[in-house]
């Protein structure tokens, strides 16, 4: 009675053929990731030390350490923040919680996708058309950060107006019901219940603009300064630039500088995303729905 | 059953006078031409089956309609005697109705917080007013004895018929004239819903009180007066007995109330 048909039988095989395919495709995923770690710790490790990270480059940049690129970028990303995050999550809040379906919604959603896709070289351009020489910040700290600002804010939008849409319907429904403006909703009910994922989203942000080279190229970011900057009006080094420099244009590079180099930065990008993971967590722990 | 057009001056007591009511959803049409009148203090039952307009004329009273996209609303709500769409301020408008859901939401807030969200949105601060209205709503709505040691905890990880109860006192603690409530049985067990329902006939006492309901028996057991729409049409309105003993004017409602369809 409970025999397999003939055509059980294949069923059965062909799950385990496509479940198998998939699992394969799945972790040759991580190849590369182990990969790229791999290498960089064998080569670069070697290098790392306290001074690596807290002393200049000397040598014309074949010795020494890392400290004003790090310092830079440090620099770079948090004015990006500061001028990316404020408007982000405006932005995503009006198109989530006020906008109507309009034709004038839609046309906003479709810039916020198109500038999502335009290539961060495009966008270091605009930035040397409009920071560096249009407003005249000069090549600047300044002129590179909003550069990225304007780079990162679709993705900034974006992640925010997913976390916002993840408070149910129901919530706003009740709140407006009980006589409460759209504002006083947002503030008692939707951003307490969204601000971890809008978080989430601001730090994985932040790893990316860590990263980002073309950008900065052009706008503020140097090959070498014998100085740390002062303000946001000043020339900076920065970590991916520097990798850049010293993979490509200066002779004579020890092999275990780059390595050492591409190291640090990725280990920023990666400490920011396990900070992510973490608030993504602790998140789900205090899921109130 | 009241005649339409009647002058609502000269019937003071007339809390909700609809007058050629119609929603349209775009181009769809959810409901239309619907004329009737809701007493002062007493409970209007409103039966059909699913998609006949039920909720839809809910979110008209409380002009939720103005916070969904495409649900256009035409003809006349006076509420006591004033027309909904000249109210200066919506939000008190809506403070003087209380609405409850379907499925219960009990926000995630804090028990004590989710009865004392909406005075503290039209301003109260002082905590011992908070505290007495957060006990007098809770008791109200049957539910104080069951919460009275976790006020702390949260309010969307009670059970379902304990939420629906904190709905009904967050839907009190605005001290609302008029009490929306749109089929607030369906995802809770038959002791709570008896128990909602004992509170509902307390309630009447003081205001005035719309139910919306799948459940025929339900209309019969609390309201005075009974509505049934069909498929974006009011068919009757009437006594609610007249409507259960078949001295209908419409065949359609005897069939409903007797089970034939729906």
């Amino acid at each position: 009675m409970f025999e397999a048909t003939a055509l059980d039988a294949k069923n059965q095989r062909d799950e385990r053929l496509v479940k198998g395919a998939f699992l394969v495709m799945t972790l040759l995923l991580i190849l590369p990731v182990m990969l790229i770690l791999g290498v960089l710790i064998w080569r670069g490790a070697p290098i790392l030390s306290i001074d690596f990270l807290f002393t200049e480059p000397t040598q014309g940049m074949t010795a020494g350490g890392i400290f004003p690129a790090l310092i830079g970028t440090v620099w770079l990303v948090v004015v990006a923040l500061v001028a990316s995050v404020p408007i982000g999550v405006a932005a995503a809040l009006y198109l989530s919680e006020y906008a109507k379906d309009n034709w004038l919604t839609r046309l906003i959603n479709l810039a916020i996708i198109n500038l999502a896709g335009v290539p961060s070289i495009v966008h270091a351009l605009f930035g040397v058309g409009a920071f560096v020489l249009f407003f005249r910040f000069g090549t600047s700290i300044l002129a590179a950060s909003l550069t990225l600002a304007v780079m990162t804010l679709p993705v900034v939008i974006v992640s925010t107006r997913e976390s916002l849409q993840a408070v149910p319907h129901a919530f706003r429904e009740a709140c407006w019901s009980m006589g409460a403006t759209r504002w006083q909703t947002i503030r008692r009910v939707v951003l307490p219940n969204s601000i971890s994922g809008i978080l989430t989203g601001i730090i994985l942000e932040v790893s990316r603009t860590a990263g980002e080279t073309a950008p900065i190229m052009f706008t503020g970011a140097t090959m070498f300064l014998p100085f740390l900057p002062q303000s946001v009006l000043d020339q900076t080094m920065a970590m991916s630039l520097h990798l850049y420099f010293i993979s490509t244009q200066v002779p004579d590079v020890p092999d275990a500088l780059p390595y050492g180099v591409a190291l640090v930065l990725i280990g920023m990008v990666l400490a920011m995303n396990a900070l992510s993971i973490a608030f993504r967590i602790y998140l789900r722990g205090k899921k109130k729905w | 059953m009241v005649e339409p057009h009647a002058p609502t001056t000269a019937r003071p007591s007339v809390k909700l006078s609809v007058r050629d009511l119609a929603i349209h959803y775009g181009s769809k049409c959810a409901l239309e031409g619907v004329d009737l009148d809701i007493l002062q203090n007493e409970i209007f039952g409103i039966i059909g089956p699913s998609n006949s307009g039920k909720t839809s004329f809910l979110r008209s009273i409380n002009r939720m309609n103005e916070m969904t996209t495409g649900m256009r609303v035409s003809g006349q709500i006076l509420f006591d005697g004033g027309d909904i769409r000249r109210w200066r301020n919506v939000y008190s408008l809506r403070r003087k109705i209380g609405v409850v859901f379907p499925l219960p939401v009990g926000l995630p807030l804090s028990v004590y917080d989710n009865v004392a969200l909406s005075p503290r949105l039209a301003g109260l601060r002082q905590r011992a007013e908070l505290d007495e209205i957060v006990e007098r709503c809770l008791t109200r709505a049957a539910l104080w004895d069951e919460v009275k040691d976790r006020l702390d905890s949260l309010g969307s990880l009670l059970s379902g018929g304990q939420q629906q109860r904190l709905t009904i006192a967050r839907a009190l603690s605005q001290d609302p004239e008029l009490l929306l409530l749109d089929e607030f049985s369906i995802a809770v067990d038959p002791v709570t819903t008896m128990r909602i329902e004992d509170v509902l006939k307390e309630l009447r006492q003081e205001m005035t009180i719309v139910l919306v309901t799948n459940l025929v028996q339900q209309a019969r057991r609390l309201a005075s007066r009974t509505a049934f729409f069909l498929s974006g049409e009011c068919v009757e309105v009437g006594d609610t007995e007249k409507l259960f003993t078949g001295e209908v004017e419409d065949s359609r409602t005897q069939e409903y109330v007797e089970g034939k369809f729906g």
